[in-house]
């Protein structure tokens, strides 16, 4: 139940800092990402900000045995770059300056229109074809 | 830079990096929104609740806000419906492939200075920012 309550709250809170920061807004994803043109910053900055609170209170964290509600941390350990990783964010960052949406924001503006309702279900149309091909290719 | 915003954006994404935090100190969990939705398209007995349950405080509070402050969901400029389709299949054909967007690889992943997270985030940018230009400066559509 805690482990549910929680999960919920961080998730309405990204959403809230989401909106906040513009990145709900695709117009301002898509002038960050036009450097050519008239370049909007503000990204910079949101990424900014959450790097640096989310390096300082995750390490302070890491530092406990085990996390509140669960048994043990469950983190990323891989660190080599491999062709799916450097394909995939490729393949990532074309959709992303195509719609100016990347998953949370796209999530986050479900109930704002018609057009992140498109994006959403094709985004888990897409995933769900990433894990076709894949069982595909060992098979 | 006339849209410029720095301290909201700056703020917004303090609370991002909080958030994710908290996901981190109660649930144990990196908050990587394409890594949390694709685990919950195939589900695990006890891997599943919290994901559902992010995701559902994430649109939930999103839906809240789009009826308190519809212009911050302005979709502009409009791009066509099959466009955004395409955009969309994209992300997460490429975020499940590349493990991670934004969220995961972008704040969690640079946060730990992870060499993949830092090379994964490069690589969207300027493909992203590459799409951005054909669009505008090459085919001169709407910015």
């Amino acid at each position: 139940m805690k482990r549910a309550l929680s999960a919920f709250f961080a998730g309405a809170m990204f959403a809230v800092g989401l909106i906040l920061s513009g990145m709900t807004k695709p117009g301002k994803v898509i002038g960050f990402l036009d450097l050519a043109g008239r370049w909007d910053p503000s990204l910079a900055l949101v990424m900014g900000g959450a790097v640096l609170v989310y390096a300082v209170l995750s390490r302070l964290f890491l530092r406990r045995p085990t996390p509140l509600f669960e048994l043990e941390f469950h983190l990323p350990s891989r660190r080599d770059i491999d062709r799916r990783l450097v394909i995939g964010a490729a393949i990532f960052g074309v959709g992303w300056g195509l719609g100016g949406y990347c998953p949370g924001p796209g999530l986050a503006s479900l109930m704002a229109g018609r057009l992140p309702v498109v994006f959403v279900a094709a985004m888990i149309l897409g995933m769900l074809a990433e894990r076709w091909v894949g069982t595909q290719v060992r098979t | 830079m006339e849209n410029f915003t720095p301290l909201s954006s700056l703020l917004g994404g303090a609370l991002i990096g909080l958030a994710a935090s908290i996901l981190l100190l109660c649930n144990g969990r990196v908050a990587g929104i394409s890594g949390i939705l694709g685990g919950a398209l195939h589900p695990v007995p006890g891997d599943t609740l919290w994901r559902l349950m992010f995701l559902l405080g994430l649109a939930g509070a999103g839906a809240v806000g789009a009826l308190l402050r519809p212009e911050a969901f302005i979709a502009d400029p409009k791009r066509p419906i099959l466009i955004i389709a395409l955009a969309g299949f994209l992300v997460g054909y490429g975020t499940r492939l590349g493990n991670g967007c934004t969220s995961g690889h972008g704040v969690c992943g640079v946060s730990r200075l992870s060499p993949r997270s830092l090379f994964a985030t490069a690589t969207f940018i300027v493909t992203g920012a590459l799409t951005v230009f054909v669009i505008k400066h090459v085919f001169g559509g709407a910015p």
